[in-house]
């Protein structure tokens, strides 16, 4: 039994103790608020980075920047690709304010300087000293600049270009012409393609995705004298051009193509053809780092490399470059600053080279990187074709006519994200034999149609606007 | 039950009621196979992902699959390595938002069952609409409003959402608990003069402690899991274990043996949580069903 008298006295002692303990929470959760804010020494500069290996580089090597610049402590967030764009994109467009440096592309650049979302950075470059932005390789420095003034600055660029493997070349009597035509590519891939053995002629991105599949069959489009969009904005994914691209690709991946094409990008290309289960791969010229990695890569030295095979225009490459641009939110520019200025630096490709690997240098960012005898040796069988490729990389060069938007492989509007990705899906379909090349590409053009019209309306209100 | 029934059976002389016995033994040996078949393949992607976590990267990204390797341990220590302020921030996050959870739902539980309030049926699916809500619709506003607060990449942001996140789960599994208890006892003890709070410590809570330690878990399980709010509102200082997962992948490159290693590291805590409680966990979770 109970006592109640005892009960009573000691019913109470619970009482003050939850509010010590409350008052001892509130305590914490006001001394703590402000966590995110408090910099270690000196002044704190946050860093967006997408996770690729070459930036994994440069945070491992970031104790020697903190030796030049004492008085900055930099923190790193490294995503990947998708997230980051996100995130990035998210926090840029709303002032969200989290970071003093982001990663961003050559798709990115002009529209958000137009936004006034990124500082321009020519003024930081042209006061640095030894800086040199005119190093930069011309194509991508224009590409991420707007009125000759660069906003974002590359920290490493890419095209495209076809690899094949030259010992099977050779072999097999077979010759890769200086300047492939998607016509050769079809007969060198129906050469080497054998199925009973598992071997593809040809890898080709089928994956839905505006960075997938719509990368290289945005440059076949254009090579074959197609564009998204005329200059009036006109939807114009039904002219005949486009529907010959579009077939050329999807058949020479159905017929010589990699199994379950529809769903493969540009990591399973890479395993297949670095596991030596193909003949030629059209992709980015980033692959190099891994193709001719022996730790990587079966075919490390077997492969050789020519410019992106063409149709009616004299090259087709495309252009993307990863670039560090300093949103207008940050409070530290100038040490953002020194942050961006030490990782694209001619400096850091040395940095690289001497304490990680010649081969782990950022490339096609800096005419001078190859200069430099290390590289060239490590680079002998791609860097000139890595050059060449990024140098044509124009839409004067890509192109038949005149486009009224930015960007090779992709649309430099905002809607491109999008319309990239169900026009991908269209194409991916096509590949997996679910609907014919007609159909999907009636899908896409209306789609485009439809971001094509809220440009016309604007273009008309512009021009209305200007005449009164 | 099938499989222990052929057992009681076989120890009497064999009777001429063999074919439904003989039925009977092969519909459990086809169950017992059923279950294994289930069992496995819900298992193998988990024993997959231990496996790969021992793997060099070269071997976890090998076709066809290596199964017999020498294991390293490389991947977890470069893993432990760089995890450490996301696992810090990972435990404030789930364990602050979990005792707030349980510091303002039990009380709320106990306002909608035992001591009821009026309209409980309207208070109780007030809660539950909140979750009607995906998250995704409703980023964009905490985004901005955290942003203009400056609580962006701040870990108590993610303690004051991860404890709103919880708390309809947390008072509607409480309610059913605290139903369960029998009101003659509470009668009974403020019969022998015991208060509230009393009744709450001595009375209550050891007999709803199953019911407390289950939805203390789920909490847990939830809070530690979170990667959308968590994703978007973090940066540098306040990320958290999932965030760190996802930073491990690569679109160029190698990048799966560190991945298995990550998640499996980020997945022990939950599962030794789980298995201290196992046994409150069993009660609590079945205490819905005595009645």
């Amino acid at each position: 039994m109970f006592h109640p008298s005892g009960v009573r006295r000691r019913s109470r002692r619970p009482a003050p103790r939850l509010v010590a303990g409350a008052a001892a929470a509130a305590l914490a959760l006001a001394g703590c608020a402000g966590a995110g804010a408090v910099s270690g020494d000196g002044e704190q500069i946050v860093v967006a980075i997408v996770s690729n290996p070459q930036m994994q580089d440069a945070i491992s090597l970031q104790e020697h920047f903190r030796a030049e610049h004492p008085g900055v402590d930099v923190r790193f967030v490294s995503l990947p690709e998708n997230e980051a764009r996100a995130k990035i994109t998210a926090s840029v467009a709303t002032g969200g304010g989290e970071f003093d440096v982001v990663m961003i592309s050559n798709y990115e650049t002009p529209m958000w300087a137009e936004n006034g979302w990124i500082e321009n950075l020519q003024p930081y470059a042209d006061a640095t000293e030894g800086y040199a932005p005119d190093d930069f390789i011309p194509s991508v420095r224009e590409a991420l600049s707007v009125d000759g003034d660069l906003y974002s600055v590359p920290f490493y660029g890419e095209s495209s270009f076809l690899a094949y493997r030259q010992d099977l070349f050779d072999e097999r009597g077979l010759e890769m012409p200086e300047r492939p035509t998607w016509d050769d590519v079809r007969e060198l891939a129906a050469e080497l393609h054998d199925p009973q053995q598992d071997f593809s002629g040809v890898c080709l991105r089928g994956l839905a995705g505006w960075g997938e599949v719509m990368a290289p069959m945005g440059t076949v489009i254009n090579t074959f004298g197609g564009r998204w969009f005329d200059d009036g904005w006109n939807a114009r994914l039904d002219s005949p051009e486009v529907r010959e691209a579009v077939t050329t690709y999807v058949e020479t991946v159905q017929q010589y193509g990699q199994p379950g094409a529809a769903t493969s990008g540009f990591g399973d290309c890479l395993t297949r053809f670095a596991q030596g289960n193909a003949g030629m791969w059209y992709d980015a010229t980033s692959m190099v780092s891994s193709v001719e990695d022996p730790a990587s890569s079966n075919v490390a030295g077997d492969v050789g490399y020519a410019p992106a095979p063409v149709s009616e225009t004299q090259a087709a490459g495309w252009l993307y470059s990863w670039s560090l641009a300093i949103p207008s939110t940050s409070e530290s520019k100038d040490a953002a600053w020194d942050f961006v200025s030490w990782m694209t630096d001619q400096d850091y490709i040395e940095l690289v080279g001497e304490e990680l690997a010649w081969e782990r240098v950022p490339p096609g960012s800096r005419l001078s990187t190859y200069e430099i005898p290390e590289y060239a040796e490590v680079s002998q069988a791609y860097a000139e074709a890595t050059l060449t490729s990024m140098g044509e990389a124009t839409q004067d060069n890509t192109m038949t006519e005149p486009v009224p938007y930015p960007g090779i492989q992709f649309v430099g509007i905002p809607e491109f994200q999008d319309l990239g990705t169900r026009v991908g899906q269209q194409m991916s379909a096509a590949i997996a034999g679910q609907q014919t090349v007609d159909e999907a590409l009636e899908q896409a053009q209306a789609f485009a149609e439809t971001v094509a019209a809220t440009y016309r309306a604007e273009a008309d209100a512009a021009s209305t606007t200007g005449g009164s | 039950m099938t499989t222990t029934a052929p057992a009681t059976t076989s120890s009497r002389p064999a009777a001429p009621g063999g074919a439904p016995r003989s039925r009977r033994r092969s519909t459990g040996t086809l169950l017992t196979a059923l279950t294994w078949i289930l069992a496995v393949g819900f298992f193998f992607p988990v024993a997959w992902m231990a496996m790969t976590a021992f793997k060099q990267e070269s071997q976890a990204s090998s076709n066809p699959p290596t199964f017999f390797f020498e294991p390293t341990l490389d991947q977890f220590r470069a893993v432990i390595g760089e995890s450490g302020t996301y696992v810090a921030n990972s435990l404030i996050a789930t364990g602050f938002s979990t005792v707030l959870v349980l510091l303002l739902g039990i009380p709320a539980a106990y306002a909608l069952s035992i001591r009821p309030v009026e309209k409980v049926g309207d208070v109780l699916f007030f809660f539950i609409s909140t979750k009607m809500l995906p998250v995704v619709a409703v980023i964009v506003p905490i985004y901005v409003i955290a942003g203009q607060l400056k609580v962006l990449d701040n870990i108590w942001t993610l303690v004051v959402l991860y404890t709103a996140m919880n708390l309809p789960i947390a008072v509607w599994m409480m309610r059913s608990f605290l139903q369960e208890v029998p009101a003659e006892v509470l009668e009974a003890a403020s019969v022998d003069g015991a208060g509230l709070l009393r009744t709450m410590r001595s009375v209550l809570l050891p007999m709803v402690a199953p019911g407390i330690a289950a939805t203390a878990l789920i909490c847990v399980i939830f809070a530690w899991n979170e990667f959308f709010f968590a994703l978007n509102l973090t940066a540098s200082q306040a990320a958290t274990v999932p965030i760190f997962i996802v930073s491990t992948m690569t679109s160029e490159g190698l990048f799966l043996a560190r991945l298995c290693a990550a998640a499996l590291l980020a997945s022990l805590p939950v599962i030794l949580a789980g298995w201290i409680a196992q046994k409150q966990l069993v009660r609590g979770l079945s205490m819905g069903a005595i009645k």
